[in-house]
């Protein structure tokens, strides 16, 4: 008790390319040929659980992904890093899963894990959010279904009296909070700043036995996975235009009149607030 | 165990409290749920939790709400999101709305993620969108770092939840003539119990409100060439009542603090008005403000692509310009 022995990383691989392409019919992105990257906002997760294992050298590190195949580089760099081991959790089945559905394989995955570890994990760590669906739900929707306590934008993490205390950025400020063991904690990039890999981590990572889970393996319903297991449906996706077509001045030409246009682009906008105009000679 | 579909279910929004008191982004919801509620034709009610004295709810009823839900006890004091989750799943099985809508906040996203994944239903993430196609929720979320626009429905599962981006409606202006219904909600105390402990909070010290919340924002990239420059971001911020943000580069250099970094890998912004400082404008700083109603730029480089999406622009050195524009500010708007 109080000691952190089982720890699982949820890391994402994500496109790395700006090019990103999601078919019009069903709404789903197109992974084929494209770069991938673990999403580096779960960096900062994997840094984190690395550094729990050198606090605890008893510590072992599992890092989890769902995702095709090939998403088992993800996790090869995952172990490059520190991580002991790497599991995809990998199925057609699981093909098109909204949060929800991403959510109840990641937790089963880990529940059947855990299980064979004779002892459950004792801490989870997520990213705060992937760079392509972007919703940073899938974190504390995992702890849900696990039943264990989350805790969100995590920016400090520390084990005390058996449990964790954790420093959470907010709006305004950090607040305190703690939580027993085990739990699951979304951490985000303010926590600490992620190493780079050693020559022989990349090695290591390189060499390392990925283990595969499939549908088959969790014993899910078929219904509560993939597309009909998703309650959200994308129904169209459209690519905005962000260019506005703005005035340009240049100072180096004419430093006067540049400045003037914008004083006058701000008065304009109404920007300057109206308690200014009494300001210090008002 | 989710719920199903009812037809005439009211539509929700979920109410803010912070220190006790409501926050703006409750007024912005209502905006979004009153068209909501006129297209279904069906009641506007916002959901209030907060510790042992709720706020007054007058201001929602102003706001466009027709009925509040008052939920008080001391656990919900510090608004741990469990326990929050866990008396609003039991209000939703109880009442039955048919859409549900937070705020996506730190709080607001963190309670509906919880209840979704508690009641088996969709979540829908920081929309800048909502309006009613076929008698059900359409949603409509940037994603991809801003690449594409999505609509997301939830066809079968009730109620429809979503986050929605602060700041992508303005609030509906008071009318102090709207008057509405309260009704008081008592939690069961097992919904109530949070796995977690509150042990305080620490407000940041900085120039004015977090940047998520500002009307404007005043950032800094790599041309402001040091920390000590960003003094001149902090005075322009205090100028316009707004506050100052960051590119990565500025943060990754110690200039600014992560707390106020622009972008992909950082906050989302939608301002007033976003005035760029020496920022090239690389897509996954652009990710984060192209929100923004009006966008100002400043670089000593013609081709830069922040150019590209700034409504005004003026080719020079921030170093010559701002502490101009400070001084004339200081000085001249009583002219
Ligand atoms: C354009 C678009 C919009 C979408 N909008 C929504 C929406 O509003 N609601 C919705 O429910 N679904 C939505 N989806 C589906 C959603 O993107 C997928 O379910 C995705 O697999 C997980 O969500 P995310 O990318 O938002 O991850 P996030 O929730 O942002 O990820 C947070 C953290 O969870 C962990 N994690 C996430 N995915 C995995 C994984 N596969 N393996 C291991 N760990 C993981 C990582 O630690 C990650 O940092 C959308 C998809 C697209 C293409
Ligand atoms: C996965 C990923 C996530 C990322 N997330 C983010 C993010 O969240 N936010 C973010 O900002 N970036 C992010 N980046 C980094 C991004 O790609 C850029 O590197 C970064 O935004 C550049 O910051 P900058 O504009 O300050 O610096 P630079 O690109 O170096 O630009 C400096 C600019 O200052 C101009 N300049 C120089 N001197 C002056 C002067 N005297 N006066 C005026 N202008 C001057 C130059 O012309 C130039 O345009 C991310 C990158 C990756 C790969």
């Amino acid at each position: 008790m109080g000691k952190v022995e089982r720890i699982a990383v949820l890391i994402k691989q994500v496109p790395a390319t700006e090019n990103v392409r999601i078919d019009p019919e069903t709404g789903v992105m197109i992974r084929e040929g494209l770069a991938v990257e673990v999403n580096p906002l779960d960096l900062h997760a994997i840094e984190e659980a690395v550094r729990f294992k050198e606090k605890f050298p008893d510590a072992r590190v599992t890092a989890v992904t769902m995702g095709p195949p090939a998403a088992a580089k993800a996790v090869r760099y995952a172990v490059a890093m520190g991580c002991d081991e790497g599991v995809v959790v990998t199925d057609r089945a699981f093909a098109g899963s909204d949060t929800l559905a991403t959510s109840r394989v990641l937790a089963e995955a880990l529940r059947k894990l855990g299980s064979e570890g004779g002892k459950g994990f004792d801490l989870i760590l997520a990213g705060e959010r992937a760079t392509d669906g972007e919703t940073g739900q899938v974190g504390p929707s995992v702890g849900t279904l696990l039943g264990v306590p989350v805790l969100t934008y995590v920016s400090k993490l520390e084990v005390r009296d058996g449990g964790f205390e954790a420093e959470r950025a907010v709006e305004g400020g950090h607040e305190r909070v703690s939580a027993p063991m085990p739990a699951l904690a979304v951490v985000i990039k303010e926590i600490n700043v992620p190493r780079l890999c050693t020559l022989s981590g990349k090695l290591r990572g390189r060499k390392a036995e990925v283990r595969t889970l499939s549908f088959a393996d969790l014993g899910l319903p078929r219904e509560s996975v993939g597309l009909a297991g998703s309650p959200t449906k994308v129904v169209k996706v459209g690519y905005p235009q962000v260019t506005r077509k703005g005035r340009k001045v240049s100072a180096f030409e004419d430093f006067g009149g540049a400045l003037g246009a914008l004083e006058k682009f701000l008065r304009a906008g109404d920007f300057v607030p109206a308690g200014r105009s009494q300001g210090v000679n008002g | 165990m989710a719920g199903e579909k009812t037809a005439k279910g009211e539509v929700w929004t979920l109410a803010e409290v912070r220190e006790g008191k409501l926050h703006s982004v409750s007024y912005e919801l209502l905006a979004w749920g009153r068209t909501l509620a006129d297209g279904l034709g069906v009641p506007l009610a916002s959901v209030v939790l907060s510790g042992s004295e709720s706020p007054p709810p007058e201001s929602l009823f102003e706001r466009g709400a027709d009925r509040v839900y008052l939920t008080a006890a001391p656990e919900l004091k510090n608004g741990l999101s469990d326990a929050c989750a866990g008396v609003l799943s039991d209000m939703a099985e109880e009442y039955k709305p048919q859409i549900l809508i937070a705020s996506a906040t730190t709080w607001g996203r963190s309670t509906m993620s919880i209840l979704y994944a508690k009641r088996g239903c969709g979540l829908t993430a920081d929309c800048t969108g909502l309006s009613i196609k076929d008698g059900a929720l359409l949603q409509t979320r940037p994603a991809i770092g801003g690449n594409v626009m999505a609509d997301i429905m939830t066809p079968d599962r009730r109620p429809q939840m979503c986050t929605v981006r602060p700041k992508s409606k303005g609030p509906l202006p008071p009318d102090s003539s709207r008057k509405g219904e309260v009704v008081r909600y008592s939690p069961r105390k097992s919904a109530l119990a949070s796995a977690l402990t509150y042990l305080g909070f620490a407000p940041e010290a900085r120039v004015g409100l977090p940047i998520q919340d500002a009307e404007v924002v005043v950032s800094g990239g790599k041309g402001m060439k040091g920390a000590k420059n960003f003094a001149l971001l902090d005075e322009l911020a205090r100028l316009l009542g707004g506050s100052v943000g960051a590119s990565r580069s500025a943060v990754d250099l110690g200039w600014a603090p992560h707390s106020s970094q622009v972008g992909l890998s950082g906050k989302s912004v939608t301002p007033r008005l976003y005035i760029a400082c020496g920022i090239s404008g690389a897509v996954q700083h652009l990710a984060g403000m192209s929100g923004a109603d009006s966008v100002i730029a400043i670089n000593t480089d013609p081709e830069a692509p922040i150019f590209g999406v700034a409504d005004f622009g003026v080719v020079g050195s921030v170093l010559e310009i701002l502490p101009r524009l400070i001084e004339d500010m200081k000085k001249g708007e009583s002219r």
